[in-house]
């Protein structure tokens, strides 16, 4: 007994000590580094057979638009690996765990902008400055100054990502039920009934007085889409010129709590909540009849409505209140991914004007580099979903006018608490002074 | 390695555990086999355990992961004079009566009918545990459906039957019963099950018994099954407690995945609450206050269970031990 015991335990204890290597394995490797940014190694980075590791967030859409192929035939030695994290907020934390492991990073790191300013503040010696790179002079020159300037701090120094799309926004809507209600419907005469959010609302309640609209359809989809726009129409949205949270004095909040609070009170709103199932129904049920619309939208809009309703949607060529940006990212290269130099000559090959304009017509993303916005390609764009509408410029018009405030750490929370405070007051009928108490409430238990 | 020196006490074997060194390899091995339990026990429960309650002593961002200062009990102050905490408190109680309440007192009667001979019996088991084998989030998403204020069938039925609808989302009372609904209708089989098994450990002559003496079904459930049943019934409710006190899934879902358990925090449990502090507030020092705080209060819920299922007991010992004596018979105990 006592041998095959003895013999068993052996296994055992090196079983276990298997374990426990692989666990510390786990934690402690892919550490090693060719950190070496050497220009001689040639327009790919490096000469050597590499694989790089790309995190994104949900669909980046650069797989989709062939660009990983077309880049194998720009450096046949260079393999690129998606690492894809569905929601970007799970993203997120998984990007942070890493940064403050310090392990696990890949080479490039997708930057969303509702964590760029937490990148920027807290973790930009952690990331590549592009400002420092060989060709920092002409990856400078190719983006919207603002869009440079949201992923640096503040003297300029330090910019830890390269643009990727931007979402100039317009407004969206059915000309089918506009036409129905016996209403305006094409986007010139719109674009010109629409130019405040003042007009936009009145707009709104002779839809509502109409009798001859379906049954239980309303103008706009949610307090929230109006909020969430006219928020970034002020000098300060959330924060001040500091990145410091500052929702009570910010006229942007003040302003666009105004008008969606109003929206909501008159009942020109369906409330319901954005990116919920049953906003996603809406698009084709006809529960709205427009909505705030970054480029990206269209998508959205067309994967929802399906093609059934191609045609019945359109673009009018306008903001009320004036032009503004929601989403959009950056590609960053971390201090410690693996192959430093071939990440960035990928980031940089990615953002080049040849590349954004494949991802705004494979994937109606809206380039950053703003030589591709000038492109024809972009520029002549239109659109056969959206009545044939110019795409290209109208967003290209929006994008060279954008207005964009001061970002922070915190926006997307409190973004969320002030949204989520609008649905109370179209759904529940909360008073809208209420509502906004409650919801700096909810921001005190984010910002501590 | 002191511990391994012991003479073992757990090892139960009868006869004399005196001496004999020859067993001692023998022993050593055990511990060696349960070794790996002990050591994965260690990683994945007692350190993350102590580390979340140094974390609660500090102002921890994962952001700022390096720079957390010390503040002390801060966050428990921060915590229990916070009004998002008392209100996920006061909803996990109640969402945990209306959910487990009903759901036991189904099951006992749903197995009590199971423990007759039906027909299809085994068609009825397999049924009560499918729920349970439905995953949560399916579950979750189509009760979600059901009870959409605008476009669920739960709704339309209402109105059909000319009854007001009812704001199964934005309400606190009806959300709280929406909720509750899924947890009643994936547990409710489960633990059916574990009563039958727990039923059909009671001697059948107990009940043949009974029935001599006259006794309707009914007393036969209160005076034989209960009794019988008692300590099925604690485990259950022990169970059910710490799952009630943890509820996170169907809340999280409800809402489409936020954790604030709707627009108005109207079915935010502490799970969900911990949650947002944690990962969508980024307040991990605050998130780790608010799990120690769970882990207490667990930890006190069901030691009152224990507490008042043993007082009962020695009542109950005591009752029979004075029946006994004065019919002069020596008790016989069942248990």
């Amino acid at each position: 007994m006592s041998r095959s015991s003895k013999r068993r335990r052996g296994a055992t204890l090196l079983a276990v000590a298997a374990l426990g290597a692989s666990v510390l394995a786990g934690c402690g490797s892919s550490s090693s580094s060719d950190a070496s940014t050497g220009a001689d190694a040639g327009p790919c980075g490096t000469t050597d057979d590499t694989t790089l590791t790309v995190g994104l967030f949900g669909t980046f859409g650069f797989k989709e638009a062939g660009l990983w192929d077309a880049y194998k035939k720009v450096c046949p030695n260079i393999t690129i690996k998606e690492d894809v994290v569905e929601q970007s907020a799970d993203y997120w934390t998984r990007l942070k765990t890493r940064l403050a492991s310090g392990s696990g990073l890949d080479d490039v790191q997708a930057i969303e902008i509702g964590f760029v300013a937490d990148v920027v503040q807290n973790h930009a010696d952690q990331f590549v400055n592009w400002n420092t790179v060989p060709n920092a002079a002409a990856d400078k020159a190719e983006f919207y100054p603002w869009k440079w300037q949201l992923a640096s701090t503040p003297d300029g120094k330090t910019t830890v990502g390269l643009g990727t799309d931007i979402g100039p926004e317009a407004i969206c809507y059915r000309s089918d039920l506009l036409k129905q209600a016996g209403l305006p419907s094409d986007p010139k005469t719109l674009a010109q009934k629409w130019s405040t959010w003042d007009d936009f609302l009145a707009f709104g309640k002779q839809y509502e007085a109409s009798s001859t609209k379906p049954s239980g359809s309303h103008f706009v989809d949610s307090a929230a889409s109006i909020f969430s726009t006219a928020v970034y129409q002020g000098d300060e949205a959330y924060d001040n010129a500091e990145g410091q949270p500052d929702v009570e004095n910010s006229d942007g909040v003040k302003n666009a709590w105004s008008f969606a609070s109003q929206a909501a009170q008159d009942g020109i709103t369906a409330g319901l909540q954005q990116f919920t199932p049953a906003w996603n129904k809406a698009f084709s049920s006809g529960a709205f009849a427009a909505l705030a619309c970054p480029t990206w939208m269209m998508g959205y809009i067309q994967g929802q409505a399906g093609d059934a309703y191609a045609g019945k949607w359109d673009i009018a060529p306008v903001l009320p209140g004036g032009a503004t940006n929601w989403g959009g990212s950056w590609l960053g290269v971390p201090d410690k991914a693996a192959h430093k130099a071939a990440a960035v000559a990928l980031v940089e090959w990615l953002s080049a004007k040849d590349q954004q304009v494949t991802m705004w017509k494979d994937g109606g993303h809206f380039p950053s580099n703003s030589d591709a916005a000038a492109e024809p390609a972009v520029a002549n764009a239109t659109s056969d979903y959206f009545s044939k509408a110019p795409v290209g410029q109208i967003f290209g018009d929006i994008a060279s006018q954008m207005k964009i405030p001061p970002i922070g750490l915190y926006d997307t929370q409190i973004q969320q608490a002030l949204t989520t405070q609008l649905t109370n007051v179209e759904t529940k009928g909360t008073s809208p002074d209420d509502a906004f108490n409650a919801a700096l409430d909810a921001i005190k238990q984010v910002t501590g | 390695m002191t511990a391994v020196q012991q003479p073992a006490v757990a090892v139960s074997r009868p006869g004399p555990v005196s001496g004999s060194r020859s067993r001692l390899p023998g022993r050593r091995i055990a511990y060696a086999y349960i070794l790996p339990f002990f050591l994965v026990f260690a990683a994945f429960s007692i350190y993350p355990w102590l580390a979340t309650a140094w974390e609660s002593l500090h102002d921890t961002r994962l952001s700022t992961y390096d720079q957390s200062n010390w503040i002390g009990l801060e966050n428990y102050r921060n915590l229990l004079t916070n009004h998002f905490f008392w209100n996920a408190f006061r909803n996990t109680i109640t969402i945990g009566i209306i959910s487990t309440v009903p759901q036991l007192c189904m099951a006992l009667g749903i197995a009590h009918l199971l423990n007759y001979r039906l027909r299809g019996r085994t068609f009825f088991r397999v049924a009560l545990l499918m729920p349970y084998a439905t995953s949560l989030a399916a579950a979750t998403v189509i009760f979600a459906e059901l009870f959409d204020p605008k476009l669920g069938l739960v709704n339309w039925s209402l109105h059909t039957l000319h009854v007001p609808a009812v704001d199964w989302q934005g309400s606190t009372w009806p959300s709280q019963i929406a909720v509750s609904t899924v947890v009643t209708w994936r547990w409710t089989g489960y633990n059916a099950l574990i009563y039958l098994a727990g039923m059909q450990a009671i001697s059948g002559d107990l009940y043949e018994a009974a029935a001599m003496d006259g006794a309707s079904r009914w007393s036969q459930f209160r005076h034989v099954t209960l009794p019988g049943l008692r300590p099925t019934i604690l485990f259950t409710i022990v169970v059910s407690t710490i799952g009630a006190a943890q509820l996170f899934g169907e809340p999280l879902l409800y809402h489409n995945g936020l954790p604030d358990g709707g627009t108005q925090n109207q079915y935010q449990t502490l799970g969900l609450l911990m949650y947002q502090q944690g990962w969508t507030n980024d307040r991990l020092g605050l998130a780790s206050a608010t799990a120690w705080t769970m882990f207490l209060i667990i930890v006190l819920a069901v030691g009152v269970n224990l507490l008042l299922a043993r007082r009962r007991e020695l009542r109950d010992h005591g009752r029979r031990r004075h029946a006994s004596t004065v019919a002069g018979v020596p008790e016989v105990t069942t248990r």
